[in-house]
């Protein structure tokens, strides 16, 4: 028993890279679903924001993402953009991170598309600039400062929905996607606790532990962030809750399983470890 | 000249940064505006220098036919396709440049970071250890916020006789997110308002040139 | 082959070039790799050129359109060159000058912002009244204030953690604990996340293509 055990303990890496793929692989190969009822939280918080705001109402949509996060954010981006396009709100995209201009853009006109709404009426896509929390600071004082045109080179001046818009007090909600820094604590910084902007917005599951200080709701007070999606989880969640499964509720079913798996290679590297009495060759080892 | 003259820009820059916040009429604000469209312009340089830097190593890698050099010239064309791409053609939909993007870009920088789906569960295995109550502790709480955050947490529970019935079906995520909602905002907050300390502190002694490392020497 | 199955060909080929590495590192690897980090500069360099430093910078210096040149942009410009002599080791020093001004900039900004965010925001939602929400109220408010305050006493190092202060650090690193434990349960979801994200590619978008090329 401690042979096979210290066998196990000792298995190939390449040996538990398949597992995990398999774990992943099949549930999504046989489409499995699973009940996945929003309660109240974080992400039913931003929806319900969200879907109070009146119609014609400004949100600033910032894409602080890049390709390596893109399958948590973008199942996200795609459901809230959905959301307030579906709900007669106004974008103002732009992005902190390079590379999220080019992935908001695939979002913004491919949801505008199947809605029917139309770019610089509805939305538009200002494009990228550095600068992280320099840069919000300036948008305090003046968007156009910032941002003289949109990503496509149109002057702002000549696009008719920023036509009252000059500072970020003009928006009624700054939304951010965020995979990191500059992100959501920049946005919270400077847009919620300097200029008075409500903010919310999606993030990684990594990065979504620490911003929870930002969600406390305090008696008359507004709270820092109206709302986070952590994660696939929190995409899922938006998704169900507008009523438009995507690829994120899809990937629940994935991700459990993929999770209880995880939780059984613990386990057996547990049973492993301390019934092949490896504990007493490694006391004050200072693990 | 190489000591004071940046030592004083620090200063400047920063008391702007912290006066504009402090008293919001001119010639504060004015000048703050200055530093942040500036600060924009210089940054964008940060960019070019680490981009100048790589190509520089790849170049040199070449010349002196280094270990795996036979690989630099991929990333010499790969930033020129997309360079020349974006220059010729613009950014914006239907360009090479957004295609190649999309089509090549996305799915690599997708597919680096999946790659840690292999290690973690690996490391899982082989490195996260009940080794004392402490650890049992982190452990018992990664379980409950990784069955909680997935619907199958919830279906294990209800499996239980009596409990789809009870006044909490779905009580493993009402656990996680208790747990994210009082444990994890109050250490997280600890190591928030600690962090908060040290930036303050950090900050102050570079603008008032106590903290002198960033110039890259000692003089 | 229509263009767009050629580009979910290229995405896939790639993918599985990448996912190699789980074997062994290898060339097919190695040339991802690289070619990952050469396209990733190409974007970056387009973007800031032509989207940060023409329309902030260059516009402004020229007076594109109606606008009057404003020779003042000349010193950014300068300062931003600057930085670049950085690869030019008898004139690294130089670069110290455009330096100074982001980190100056930085840090004034971040001085303000971080102690009132991180800081003394974090500090006044702390201070809640523990009673008024029963006894559920009254456990929960005693972790969140206990928590923080315990936390805070562990990160202290100018007193021994002894007596007094060593019981409530000793409570601090416990609820640390907790707290490490749900971050670590939120950076699995988030790269099993990322995981079928690509599968979710592979399996739906490029392996339905496979008989379409291969003329099935």
């Amino acid at each position: 028993m401690k042979k096979l055990l210290e066998r196990i303990g000792n298995v190939d890496r390449r040996v538990i890279f398949v597992l995990m793929a398999l774990a992943v692989i099949v549930p999504l190969a046989l489409k499995l679903t699973m009940e996945m009822p929003v309660g109240e939280g974080p992400s039913y918080e931003l929806y319900e924001y969200i879907d109070q705001l009146p119609a014609d109402s400004r949100v600033l949509m910032s894409f602080d993402y890049d390709p390596s996060t893109k399958p948590e954010l973008q199942p996200m981006a795609r459901a809230l953009v959905a959301h307030m396009l579906g709900s007669d709100l106004n974008i103002v995209a732009m992005a902190l991170w390079p590379q999220g201009a080019t992935l908001g853009q695939e979002i913004l006109s491919g949801v505008s598309d199947s809605l029917g709404a139309e770019q610089y009426e509805d939305w538009v896509n200002m494009g990228y600039k550095t600068g992280g929390q320099v840069l919000i600071v300036r948008l305090g004082t003046s968007i156009e400062a910032a941002f003289p045109t949109d990503l496509e080179n149109v002057p702002y001046g000549e696009i008719p929905m920023l036509s009252d818009v000059s500072t970020l007090r003009d928006f009624d909600l700054v939304v951010t996607l965020s995979a990191g820094d500059p992100g959501i604590p920049a946005w919270v910084m400077i847009a919620s606790d300097r200029f008075g902007v409500p903010v919310g917005g999606g993030c990684t599951a990594v990065s979504a532990p620490q911003f929870y200080p930002y969600l406390q709701q305090r008696d008359g007070e507004r709270p820092q962030m109206e709302g986070l999606l952590g994660g696939l989880r929190g995409a899922a969640d938006y998704e169900t809750l507008i009523e438009r499964p995507g690829l994120a509720a899809a990937g629940m079913s994935a991700q459990s399983i993929a999770h209880l798996v995880i939780m059984v290679f613990i386990v057996i590297g547990n049973i492993t470890f301390f019934a092949t009495g490896r504990k007493k060759r490694t006391k004050g080892g200072g693990r | 000249m190489r000591l004071y003259v940046p030592l004083a820009i620090t200063f400047v820059a920063g008391m702007i940064m912290i006066l504009q916040f402090f008293i919001p009429h001119q010639p504060f604000p004015m000048l703050g505006d200055g530093v942040q469209d500036w600060y924009v312009i210089v940054a964008s340089s940060a960019i070019f220098l680490g981009i100048l830097n790589l190509l520089r190593v790849h170049v040199k890698k070449i010349r002196l036919r280094k270990r795996h050099w036979q690989y630099s010239p991929v990333t010499i064309v790969g930033f020129l396709t997309m360079f020349v791409s974006g220059v010729a053609w613009g950014v914006t939909e239907e360009t090479p440049f957004y295609y190649l993007f999309n089509q090549m870009v996305v799915p690599m920088g997708a597919t680096m970071f999946s790659l840690l789906a292999f290690f973690v569960a690996s490391a899982a295995f082989r490195a996260f250890r009940a080794s004392n109550w402490r650890a049992t502790l982190l452990l018992a709480s990664a379980f409950l916020v990784m069955l909680g955050r997935v619907p199958i947490g919830d279906i294990i529970w209800r499996w239980i006789p009596g409990a789809a019935e009870s006044s909490h079906p779905y009580l493993v995520s009402e656990i996680a997110e208790w747990i994210m909602q009082f444990p994890n905002m109050a250490g997280q907050r600890a190591i928030l308002i600690g962090a908060a300390m040290g930036v303050v502190a950090t900050s102050l002694r570079m603008i008032f040139g106590i903290e002198r490392s960033y110039l890259g020497g000692a003089d | 082959m229509t263009i767009e199955i050629l580009g979910i060909w290229a995405g896939a080929l790639l993918t599985l070039c990448l996912y190699s590495f789980l074997y062994r590192d290898n060339p097919f690897y190695r040339f991802a790799e690289h070619l990952f980090v050469g396209m990733s500069a190409g974007y970056w360099a387009v973007y800031t050129i032509f989207y940060v430093l023409k329309p902030n910078w260059w516009d402004r210096l020229v007076g594109a359109g109606d606008a009057d040149p404003n020779l003042l942009w000349i010193i950014p410009g300068v300062l931003a060159m600057l930085m670049l002599l950085r690869v030019v080791p008898k004139l690294a020093v130089y670069s110290r000058l455009p330096l100074a001004l982001i980190v100056g900039g930085g840090a004034g900004l971040q001085l303000v912002t971080f102690f009132q965010t991180n800081g003394l925001k974090q500090v006044e939602n702390t201070i809640i009244p523990l009673t008024g929400g029963g006894t559920v109220g009254l456990v929960n408010n005693l972790i969140l204030v206990a928590g923080v305050v315990c936390g805070l006493v562990y990160f202290f190092f100018s007193k021994a953690h002894k007596g007094f202060t060593g019981g409530m650090a000793s409570t601090g690193i416990t609820i640390l604990m907790v707290a490490f434990g749900a971050s670590f349960g939120y950076t699995v979801m988030a790269r099993i996340s990322l995981l079928i994200g690509q599968t979710q590619f592979l399996l739906f978008e490029w392996l339905p293509t496979i008989p379409r090329v291969l003329g099935l």
